[in-house]
């Protein structure tokens, strides 16, 4: 646990502060540890995407509760990094549907854009690649979450081209990548094609 | 009460207990893991599964499923029987097969089940998962991997140990048991996970690979590392003492013990007096048995009988202090004290300095007020059942004296005496609860009797028990916490000074002769001008200073009788023999009275008995509370400003034995982080 990536203290800074001071609003006082899992979040944010053991004490302090606990929840969700990240943090998901439409195209597609394999970091620092479970995007296989959003209906094409906008410092726009809106389907709509949309 | 059908036998049983509860009743015996009675339902190892109606057609884990009235339960239809083997199955899956190197091998709750249970085969060949050993302290070992995540020892830490540090990290087949961040566990019941855990996940790290259970003679014996008398059972080997484990006492120990009632017993080896010495020169010199006693007879025909001195020290037996007692009345000298702490306690009324309230009665209290104690550390088990109490029914603890993480929450509301005046005249807040409580109750501990004040403090502390109505019919709340095993005793067989007021110093103060009967705490500067008897098991501090040195018996080597800090008398079993020529202690009193030519009328332990007997009633009543009359003590003198001190500083280290153990070195330089003089530094 002494590893030297582990800062020695965490604090919120003053906007997470007031966003802290909300979130404990929304629960009765003797209730505190309810908030453990956005306030976790949040010193996750702030922290540049991963979660020091000094951010889950501090939040054990604030929330007055036994530090193992948080400690516990923080290795439960996957979703809490505990080493240090890249910028961004490739999630790419290889449950079945996403497999049946391609996912392991896409894996091998952003393995030789970012040069390292799951559960590494790029040499830059620029990305963190992950493979994860379904994230609840099946319609629109095959799919990968950097940061907080969704690309989906991916290609090997349109998965570069989002890999090097993200290097160039660009948000690229989220949501399906081939031109469909949401998950409508592909090839325009089957049913309901009377009505004028409005 | 709630009618159920258990295996087609009708019974009645009290409603809101479980399935896995009712099948007791009925006898049938339902394995389990992770189901413990005094632990919170976690219902995650299934085993306990049995078949319900009306219910969905599966079985269920009858630990976490409450009786209902017209329940029929099958406890060994063949689908339980095939649940459990499936249960089984998967619980093996990642268990390794190292049984012939495991200490919980012959004592193992999994090996037992599997032969009871299982299939005998295993349809897994895949890898199974390994996990990285922790380091939680000197005390408990860990082999992860043999771990089967019942989470026993987290709820213990948690609940009844009241330190929350362990936990479960990760998830599904990554789950861990773990501190996270490494550290000793910080709690004195921490060793009890060890009986907890099912499997050898956690052992005993003293005790790793010293001996199989099958090799031990077990013997039901009372502890004497603190006052609360703990039901133990020593396993021995040979001459050897190899482990000590709680036996289960539900008006005591309920099944926990401290961790040095489990761990000091290392020091029953090292540094022992197997031979008797005599100081010559200057220098001390191993002796026979008579060589020594003709010393002794020497000094005691030259000196008047009233400059003679006994000290019987906190782990002296009743039956010992009786004999040394009437040997010193023989020899004409009434300074003799037990308290050789310098505590002053008012012997008047036995209700005086006895735990009345019971430890079981704890749990009835609602109101408790702590005075100069710290009952984690001088007696971890009793703080349990105040723990238990608070989060049973949320009692409320207020705290004269030094503060301390109890495990529990409490209001401080002063250091000293002055403190008390103010909730007797009524001044603090914290009068208000007690006289609102139902049961109040009141603890005064050694810290509010080892000053010159004591008596005036015990005054007090009666005056707010009889205004606060902690008195009444079938409830007293008056409660004296002692930290001596053999204190209790000492008091009920009057091994006192015909003073009251004297203190131990004063007894001392001008002996030409002093018997020391296992006495090491006193400060020993005070003897220098005069002719030392030490009369013990180690060699610590009273060893030391000796001119003769008779070689006694411990707690585990002889069948001797304490009385407990609620007054329960309770008698210890002899496990193995004292080493070389070590003899049981009242034999050596009893033979030595015999060369002094006062020889004493007992030749048999039954006849010693029949004195004890003599001199109090409550030696003929074992095992029992007999409630004692409310009646008057202390004195009002007045009290002075001082803070309360609380005795004990090191829980490791508090007597020769704990003083003479590695384990507790291990556990004083690990878990305190300080480096105590051990018994071994000479």
């Amino acid at each position: 646990m002494n590893i030297s990536y582990q800062p020695e203290i965490f604090e919120f800074n003053t906007e997470q502060c007031l966003k802290v001071k909300k979130i404990l609003a929304c629960y009765p006082q003797d209730r505190k540890a309810s908030a453990v899992l956005p306030l976790l979040d949040l010193a996750q944010r702030q922290s540049g995407g991963w979660l020091p053991r000094a951010a889950m004490d501090h939040v054990a302090e604030i929330l007055e509760m036994a530090k193992i606990r948080v400690y516990e929840v923080a290795t439960f969700y996957t979703m809490f990094n505990l080493e240090p990240v890249g910028e961004h943090v490739v999630q790419i998901c290889t449950t079945t549907p996403c497999e049946l439409r391609g996912a392991g195209s896409i894996m091998k597609t952003v393995r030789e854009e970012i040069g390292v394999g799951p559960g590494e970091t790029s040499k830059d620092g620029k990305f963190t690649l992950l493979e994860v479970e379904c994230l609840g995007a099946c319609v629109n296989a095959p799919m990968m979450q950097i940061g907080d959003y969704y690309y989906e209906d991916l290609d090997e094409i349109s998965t570069r081209k989002i890999l090097q906008a993200f290097r160039r410092g660009e948000t690229p726009d989220p949501g399906p990548q081939n031109g469909r809106k949401g998950s409508e389907p592909v090839e325009g709509l089957t049913t309901l094609t009377h009505l004028t949309r409005g | 009460m709630a009618k159920v059908t258990i295996d087609g036998k009708e019974l009645e049983v009290p409603d809101g207990i479980t399935v896995l509860q009712a099948c007791e009743l009925a006898g049938k015996e339902i394995p389990r893991f992770c189901y413990h009675e005094r632990l919170s339902v976690a219902g995650n190892c299934r085993m306990c599964l049995v078949e319900v109606s009306p219910g969905p057609p599966k079985p269920a884990a009858s630990c976490a499923l409450p009786v209902g009235d017209g329940m029929k339960v099958k406890t060994s239809s063949p689908m339980v029987k095939k649940a459990r083997e499936g249960v089984m199955e998967f619980l093996l899956i990642n268990h390794p097969l190292d049984c012939p190197i495991c200490d919980q091998g012959g004592e193992c709750d999994l090996q037992d089940q599997s032969m009871a249970y299982g299939v005998g085969e295993s349809r897994f060949r895949e890898n199974k998962r390994a996990v990285p050993d922790k380091n939680i302290g000197p005390l408990v070992k860990t082999q992860m991997t043999r771990c089967i995540q019942c989470t026993r020892c987290v709820r213990f830490i948690t609940e009844v140990a009241g330190v929350e540090e362990l936990g479960a990290t990760g998830r599904g087949e990554n789950m861990e048991i773990t501190t996270y961040v490494e550290k000793a566990l910080s709690s004195e019941l921490s060793a009890n996970i060890v009986d907890l855990c099912p499997v050898g996940a956690l052992t005993s790290k003293p005790y790793a690979f010293n001996a199989r259970p099958w090799e031990l003679s077990r013997t039901e014996s009372v502890d004497a590392m603190d006052a609360i008398g703990s039901n133990i059972r020593i396993d021995s080997r040979g001459r050897e003492v190899m482990r000590v484990l709680p036996l289960q006492n539900d008006e005591i120990n309920e099944e926990w013990i401290s961790d040095k009632t489990r761990y000091a017993c290392d020091g029953l080896r090292r540094q022992r007096l197997d031979t008797p010495y005599v100081r010559r020169a200057g220098k001390l010199e191993p002796a026979s048995w008579d060589e020594a006693f003709a010393a002794i007879k020497q000094r005691v025909n030259v000196i008047d009988g009233k400059k003679i001195a006994a000290i019987a020290g906190d782990q002296a037996d009743c039956e010992s202090m009786v004999a040394l007692k009437d040997l010193m009345i023989k020899l004409g000298s009434t300074n003799i004290d037990c308290r050789q702490d310098g505590a002053l306690i008012d012997t008047k009324s036995r209700s005086g300095y006895i735990f009345n309230t019971t430890i079981a009665g704890i749990e009835e209290s609602d109101v408790c007020l702590l005075i100069g104690t710290n009952p984690r550390l001088e007696a971890p088990v009793l703080n349990s059942r105040l723990r238990k109490s608070w989060m049973t029914t949320g009692l409320k603890v207020g705290m004269i004296g030094m503060g301390y993480d109890l495990t529990y929450p409490y209001e401080q509301l002063g250091a000293g005496p002055q403190t008390l005046q103010e909730i007797n005249q009524g001044k603090n807040s914290f009068r208000k609860y007690l006289d609102n409580a139902e049961k109040p109750m009141l603890v005064l501990g050694q810290g509010a009797l080892v000053r010159e004040d004591a008596f005036a403090v015990l005054h007090l502390a009666r005056e707010i028990a009889d205004q606060t109505g902690m008195v009444t019919e079938n409830w007293n709340g008056f409660n004296v916490l002692h930290t001596a095993a053999a204190r209790v005793g000492g008091l009920d067989v009057g091994f006192v000074p015909s003073n009251p007021n004297m203190s131990v110093s004063d007894v001392v103060a001008g002996a030409e002769m002093v018997y020391l009967l296992a006495a090491d705490e006193i400060s020993m500067g005070q003897l220098s001008s005069s002719f030392v008897i030490y009369q013990g098991h180690h060699g610590d501090a009273g060893a030391h200073v000796a001119d003769v040195i008779l070689p006694g018996a411990a707690y585990t080597e002889k069948s001797a009788t304490f009385v407990n800090t609620e007054g329960r008398v309770q008698r210890g079993t002899k496990a193995v023999f004292p080493p070389g020529n070590a003899r049981e202690d009242w034999t050596i009193i009893r033979a030595l009275s015999d060369h002094l030519g006062h020889c004493l009328s007992y030749d048999s332990v039954g006849a010693l008995r029949e004195r004890m007997i003599e001199i109090n009633d409550i030696f003929s009543m074992p095992n029992q509370i007999i409630p004692s009359r409310w009646g008057s003590f202390g004195a009002d003198t007045g009290v002075s400003a001082k803070p309360f001190l609380n005795p004990i500083v090191n829980f490791y280290m508090t007597d020769p034995i704990s003083r003479a153990s590695e384990t507790m070195a291990n556990c004083t330089r690990d878990i305190l982080g300080t480096e105590d003089k051990t018994g071994t530094d000479g």
